[in-house]
């Protein structure tokens, strides 16, 4: 099919998971923010808001794009590094 | 350039001088910043006269330039190997440079079609207007550019390196430099005996450039200088691609988009030929998508339904979906692009050439990474790895034409992201357009007035439009 879900769409791409994440999120950070650009931009849709201000987020399915930590207007709201070498998303087609 | 007198050009390259601060002698673009904490190299690291990192188009470029010098060099790359990590559309416009560094490489890489047909086309959420260049002459080698998918073309070039000499380490992450005094002398891979020492770093870890960063000569992006892309590569059948998109054999289509394809956000689209898929997707300016609260794959899934793509993609079956950023603000925001020790080169040094009609990386990465490894061989000849000597890397690149291609289209990228381009004057080229082919028994009326009527509809003032004219012709027209 020409059009799928976002969760079908994510299941063509291979990540082999780092245990340690590679994103670190201060929730005090995001529970004053009013903005949260992080939820909208992300190509996988690993920023969830909660119902109490925080912010719920996902490393696992990251295609370590950089655009959440650009978006990010709150200082040091998201820490964000590579993960180690050969984890992470591996692309075949892109 | 080329319309350009002598006088012209010598101005021209004099004010890229002015620019990039040659004139005043000492290190342009290349200053170090002591502002961050520097580590030095621990005792016993192993050597190497050229340390690359990143082994994408302008890793592989600079990697292979050194090791066919003689140099022992060592490509690091972070992914599982070369081009796992890589996202472009894409089109590929650099065969003429690539073939200077490989001759005839189009026989052994993998590629997915020639190029010889480019539409640029005008959206609107209903309609949309088309310039459509086909051209026979772009079917001839050593062709004009390709549609390629990055982890096989970028791990074939790696490959390429290799054979010239090169080490490649793959699952290496470079996290930062090492330093003596001011002087860049080696990177710390994230693993245990990680500090390798190099005379010459050249970092081309992509847009991201943690590297240029951590090394003082990249500040931190503005999210409206960097767009996110996100792509799927459809599969599709060999002989509908060719019937869908009037092909021959092995030519392709590049298709870009421009106007309502990406809602209210500044942006655009793209659909490219493959030899049985089609790589499609937007691309969103990162500041825009975040004020309009957009979400890029709703964006991709508008695109795909627009009446003009829809039939282009039916039946296609997604067999890949990705994402990446772009550097999008060109001149404004090249790093410095040395130091002792150190050159940076491909996106790393954002020379990513994005202005509407010209959607192009990957032929300037593999230009300043062949720069870089010139320059890297001529200060090894020297023995002198200081600023001062790598300083000739700005000089290659200006003689490749790179910094030139910038400094020249610097109005380009603020123009072309303004939003009376992004969405207005499609929207107006698509409405003059109907109002010119539709029939309805009423008088014909002439071309001025039927512009100067859209334009009051759509209230944008005739000033207005001559002031964004103004601004098109010193952006693109001279």
């Amino acid at each position: 099919m020409v059009s799928i879900p976002l969760e079908e769409r994510m299941r063509t791409v291979r990540f082999k998971v780092d245990d340690r994440p590679h994103i670190v999120v201060n929730a005090a950070v995001c529970n004053n923010c009013s903005v949260r650009a992080c939820v909208y931009v992300c190509p996988a849709n690993l920023f969830v808001p909660l119902d109490d201000g925080g912010i719920l987020f996902n490393y696992e399915e990251c295609f370590e794009c950089g655009t959440c930590y650009i978006a990010c207007n709150q200082e040091g709201a998201i820490q964000w590094s590579y993960p180690r070498g050969g984890y992470g998303v591996t692309f075949r087609e892109a | 350039m080329a319309f350009l007198s002598k006088e012209a050009s010598l101005a021209l390259v004099q004010r890229v001088h002015r620019l990039i601060g040659i004139k005043n002698g000492s290190t342009p673009h290349g200053a170090p910043q002591p502002r961050r904490q520097r580590s030095a190299p621990r005792p016993g690291a192993e050597h190497f006269d050229v340390i690359v990192v990143g082994a994408g188009p302008a890793g592989s470029a600079a990697a292979l330039v050194a090791a066919r010098a003689g140099l022992k060099v060592l490509l690091l790359e972070r992914g599982e190997y070369p081009g796992s990590k890589n996202v472009s559309g894409a089109a590929f416009y650099g065969s003429a440079i690539l073939n200077e560094l490989i001759p005839n490489w189009w026989e052994q890489a993998p590629v997915e079609r020639y190029l010889t047909r480019r539409v640029l086309a005008f959206m609107t959420a209903e309609t949309s207007v088309a310039i459509d260049f086909r051209t026979t002459r772009f079917a001839e080698p050593p062709y004009n550019g390709f549609s390629i998918l990055r982890p096989k073309f970028d791990r074939w070039f790696a490959d390429q390196a290799v054979a010239a000499g090169a080490f490649l380490l793959n699952a290496a992450v470079v996290d930062e430099v090492l330093w003596e005094d001011d002087q860049v002398v080696g990177v710390r891979v994230r693993r245990d005996e990680g500090d390798l020492r190099a005379d010459v770093v050249i970092a081309c870890d992509g847009a991201n450039s943690f590297l240029a960063k951590n090394a003082g000569l990249q500040r931190e992006f503005h999210a409206h200088e960097m767009s996110l892309g996100v792509k799927e590569v459809l599969e599709l059948d060999e002989g509908a691609i060719r019937e869908r998109f009037h092909l021959h054999d092995n030519d392709g289509l590049a298709i870009e988009y421009i106007g309502a394809i990406t809602e209210e956000v500044s942006g655009g689209g793209f659909l490219y030929t493959n030899r049985d898929s089609l790589s499609l997707g937007v691309i969103g300016q990162i500041s825009s998508l975040a004020e309009h609260r957009r979400r890029p794959y709703e964006l991709l899934e508008t695109f795909k339904r627009h009446p003009s793509v829809a039939p282009l993609v039916r039946g296609g079956r997604v067999r890949e979906y990705s994402a990446h950023v772009i550097p999008e603000a060109g001149w404004n925001m090249l790093p410095k692009l040395y130091t002792g020790g150190m050159l940076v080169a491909g996106d790393a040094a954002a020379l990513c050439f994005v202005a509407g009609l010209y959607l192009e990386g990957i032929n300037y990465a593999i230009q300043s990474g062949m720069a870089a490894g010139e320059a890297a061989v001529a200060a090894h000849q020297e023995r002198d790895f200081s600023a001062r000597s790598l300083a000739r890397y700005v000089e290659r690149l200006r003689a490749r034409h790179v910094l030139t291609d910038f400094a020249s289209y610097r109005h380009a990228p603020g123009l072309v992201n303004s939003p009376r381009l992004q969405n207005l004057y499609p929207e107006l080229i698509a409405a003059g357009a109907e109002q010119v082919f539709r029939v309805n028994g009423g008088p014909k009326r002439k071309l001025l007035p039927i512009a100067l009527d859209t334009l009051r509809r759509a209230n944008i003032s005739p000033v207005h439009v001559l002031q964004d004219a103004w601004q098109a012709g010193r952006s693109f027209g001279w």
